[in-house]
């Protein structure tokens, strides 16, 4: 690999904004038929190094040479014809037009001046044939799931450049089965002689397809290396900067939360073709973990607990007291609070400052005719900036700028300013890199311990073991089985899951919501 | 997916269909093509200014300045006929280089300032209405060769409708439409801004360039329907025209075209403009009913098709929710 001439190589690069240093020096190299792992926590200089490679930035110092010759695109247009593609983060394809149109967008075949479509669809045919896709181009790209717009995306991104292929977080929304079938179109890829560019906070996923792993820490290259042989261990060591302490110390202790009050009892609670009737009570000072696969019915549940959807059936008691909700302001009144899974659509306020997206939650139980004061405000936002680590240069910094991690941590803010008593989060750890994880983790034990109650939805399993003090399985859209304490493992509850997958033999819940789904 | 795009579409043409087939029932003489040669007639500056909108409104933008500018139009020719002594060929040529130069400025400061269309092109309309007062205040007759050769320019069609210049104006501008939305690039570019601008930009198109393209077009187009209206009326009157941009808007969205931009069709707009011209004629024919009628229906028209464009867009994000499910 190192002997030839790699097809990408970038030296020495540097990159500052405003006197902050994002990159300096950062050597990277990329072989022609290789999978490179690019990693680090957020903030790190990925997404900077990348937007260098791909021309949405100009380098202040440094080098890039592609296929021997040296580069310097000044924007995403020229990187492409020079070769370089990218599928950016959140897939940036336009659902409104068609699969084709999305293909060809900006070099659409032309016949006497005007688009030709049929060429178009044919050529687009053509193309995703390539990927073992067969849909109907003519189609909105709307129509299609997220894995398919990603497909499409690759398609595009390749098609337009075809040496270079940039991949930022690509697996963020995707399921197992999906996974499996984009890693097989990164191998068919590599072997043509692409050489790709794979960003994730997934290690699983960076052992699983890259050969070489490139480290960055706080915009300086630590290391890259090749995958094989490399310890795990080692890796997440090198992306941290510091030794990471086993996340099992933090093991819940089991058995004593039988005695804690009651905070929420549900019985019966249930939507139809949402999620089946389920009792749950959740008790001060522990955490439930949910687990189950893609559309168990995680994120419904949770919609009910909170107000967000209504419940036909059931009933809600809060501290013994009949209660129900009908919006989200009924349960923050209660003292609830909800971190949504999609933090960029239902949770942060994008323009809003860290210190606005910190209090609002506490005005709105408030209520409007008695304001925070502005003192008032800045110093809860600045507790929480300190206690939780947020990493912002300014709490009047609108909050679209920090990091996933960072953002995830301000919405944890927001809520522990309001004190809840129990405290909902669905994918805490969703997009956000190791260090930040390790941290959220650690919070939610220091809530626990501190008497609230969590109830905390996660597809990480190694993740649920850790903090979860009882683990709530869901399975085919109903509440399949409990693991206590002294039983939880990984292994347990995929066993559990898998046993309440299986569980649906047709007659049961998902055949009725087909059903109703039909009518 | 693509039956819930043409659904707008196919509602506006059932519902003129349906409610030209009505007004028949009730006045069979509304099914000649004398009627139908006014509709195009009496409805075609405001069409050909509903095409620019149309694109306007593609790109998730608005242009509220047209009616201004369509004012303006009449009076410069006027004026510039009359008493400057221009002759009429130049006098609408430097009439649509002006036009289309105040669109291209207001698209550029929508895009270089990222300003709000609304309130570029509010303030464009004052300032389009404001210079036409400058020129003159009253309603100044227009008197040209060039306006009476195409007042006798027109098609007879059997039955003894006439379909005029300035219909088959709008018919070509219609047509002319169709094909830049739907087989350029330019199109494509518009379509593309509509859907999302950011991605737009990352997958290379021109964001600068086609927005101020769009602007631009949008008033020509006025332009052009300022001319259509100076033959119509054969004045040019600095009151005139207020609030047309409304009433394309209007047709717009009656023609299936989504407000938020990205998704519509040029050709319902015209279907827009037929069903608004339709209830019109019918009140004529009516001839008790007060016309504010045409607005009462309008407006339940438009709120009929905003309930219905929600609608779209709830079930489409229910079924692609159920199609993730499986996955």
């Amino acid at each position: 690999m190192a002997a030839s001439e790699p097809l990408l190589r970038a030296e020495g690069i540097s990159k500052d904004f405003l006197g902050v240093t994002a990159l300096s020096g950062v050597d990277f190299d990329l072989a022609a038929g290789e999978i490179h792992a690019l990693v680090g926590e957020n903030g790190a200089g990925k997404s900077t190094l990348i937007k260098i490679l791909t021309g949405a930035y100009r380098r202040d110092a440094g080098r890039i040479v592609l296929s021997g010759e040296p580069i310097s695109p000044s924007d995403v247009m020229e990187a492409q014809s020079l070769g370089i593609g990218t599928v950016y983060q959140e897939v940036n394809l336009l659902p409104n037009l068609t699969v084709a149109e999305n293909l060809f967008l900006g070099r659409e075949p032309k016949r006497f001046g005007l688009i030709d479509r049929r060429a178009a669809n044919r050529r687009s045919r053509e193309i995703l044939a390539q990927y073992g896709l067969s849909i109907d181009v003519s189609a909105q790209l709307s129509a299609y799931s997220v894995a398919v717009r990603q497909i499409v995306a690759i398609a595009r991104a390749v098609d337009l450049s075809g040496k270079v292929l940039i991949l930022d977080e690509p697996t963020a929304s995707l399921d197992a089965a999906e996974v499996s079938r984009l890693f097989a179109i990164l191998e068919d890829l590599k072997a043509r002689g692409l050489g790709i560019v794979f960003i994730t906070h997934f290690f699983d996923q960076v052992y699983r397809i890259a050969d070489r792993v490139t480290i960055l820490r706080n915009g300086h290259k630590v290391a890259t290396r090749p995958l094989a042989g490399l310890e795990r261990l080692e890796l997440v060591s090198m992306m941290l900067g510091r030794e990471l302490k086993e996340e099992e110390s933090h093991r819940a202790p089991a058995g004593e939360a039988g005695e804690r009050p009651v905070v929420a009892r549900f019985r019966g609670v249930g939507k139809r073709g949402r999620i089946a009737p389920f009792d749950l009570d959740l008790r001060a000072g522990e955490v439930v973990g949910v687990a189950g696969l893609l559309g168990s019915g995680r994120t419904e549940t949770a919609e009910l607990m909170f107000g967000i959807a209504q419940p036909d059936e059931g009933r809600v008691e809060v501290d013994g007291r009949p209660a129900g909700f009908a919006s989200p302001r009924d349960a923050i009144a209660e003292g609830f609070g909800f971190c949504p899974e999609d933090r960029k659509q239902d949770g942060i306020i994008d323009d809003l400052s860290v210190r606005e997206n910190i209090v609002l939650a506490l005005q709105a139980r408030r209520g409007w005719t008695k304001p925070l004061s502005r003192k008032e405000q800045e110093a809860i936002a600045d507790r929480y900036i300190a206690a939780l680590d947020i990493r912002t240069s300014d709490r009047e910094k609108p909050i679209k700028f920090l990091s996933g991690g960072n953002q995830q941590k301000v919405i944890l803010a927001r809520w522990l300013a309001t004190d809840p008593r129990l405290l909902i989060l669905d994918e805490p750890t969703r997009g956000i890199d190791v260090g930040a994880h390790a941290e959220i983790i650690r919070l939610i034990g220091e809530l626990r311990e501190r008497g609230m109650s969590l109830l905390v939805i996660s597809s990480e399993l190694e993740e649920i073991v850790a903090y979860a003090t009882r683990v709530r399985i869901l399975a085919d859209r109903r509440h399949a089985g409990e693991l206590d304490a002294g039983a939880i493992s990984a292994d347990a509850i995929m066993r559990a899951i898998a046993a309440g997958e299986r569980h649906g033999d047709g007659q049961g819940r998902a055949a009725e919501i087909m059903q109703e789904g039909a009518a | 997916m693509t039956s819930s795009r043409l659904f707008p579409l196919a509602t506006t043409l059932l519902i003129f269909v349906v409610a030209y087939a009505l007004c028949i029932v009730q006045y069979p003489n509304m099914l000649s093509t004398r009627v139908l040669g006014n509709l195009l007639t009496d409805n075609a500056f405001l069409g050909i200014a509903a095409v620019g909108m149309t694109f306007v409104i593609l790109s998730g933008g608005i242009d509220l300045s047209i009616g201004s500018v369509i004012a303006f139009t009449g009076v410069f020719l006027a004026v510039a006929m009359g008493e400057w002594g221009v002759p009429p060929l130049l006098a609408i040529a430097l009439l649509l280089v002006l036009a289309t130069l105040f669109g291209a400025v207001m698209g550029a400061m929508i895009h270089y300032l990222a300003m709000p269309p609304f309130i570029v092109t509010l303030a464009g309309m004052f300032f389009a209405r404001g210079m036409a007062f400058l020129i003159s205040i009253d309603s100044v007759p227009i008197k040209a060769g060039l306006y009476d050769t195409l007042h006798g320019l027109y098609f007879k069609m059997p039955g003894g409708g006439r379909l005029t210049f300035i219909g088959m104006a709008m018919l070509a501008v219609f047509a002319v439409g169709i094909l830049v939305a739907h087989f350029t690039s330019f199109g494509r570019n518009v379509y593309a801004i509509g859907g999302n601008r950011q991605s737009a930009e990352l997958m290379g198109v021109p964001i600068a360039r086609t927005t101020i393209a769009i602007y631009a077009l949008s008033s020509f187009l006025a332009g052009l329907a300022g001319i259509a209206f100076s033959l119509y009326t054969s004045a040019g009157y600095s009151l005139a025209a207020v609030g047309v941009e409304l009433d394309a808007i209007a047709a717009v969205v009656i023609g299936g075209t989504l407000l938020t931009g990205g998704s519509g069709f040029v050709a319902g707009t015209l279907l827009g403009i037929l069903i608004m011209g339709l209830i019109q004629t019918y009140i004529v024919f009516d001839g008790t009913l007060s016309s504010w009628w045409t607005k009462i229906v309008i407006g339940l028209l438009l709120f009929s098709f905003i309930a219905l464009q929600r609608g779209l867009v709830w079930l489409s994000a229910r079924r692609s929710g159920a199609a993730a499910m499986p996955a």
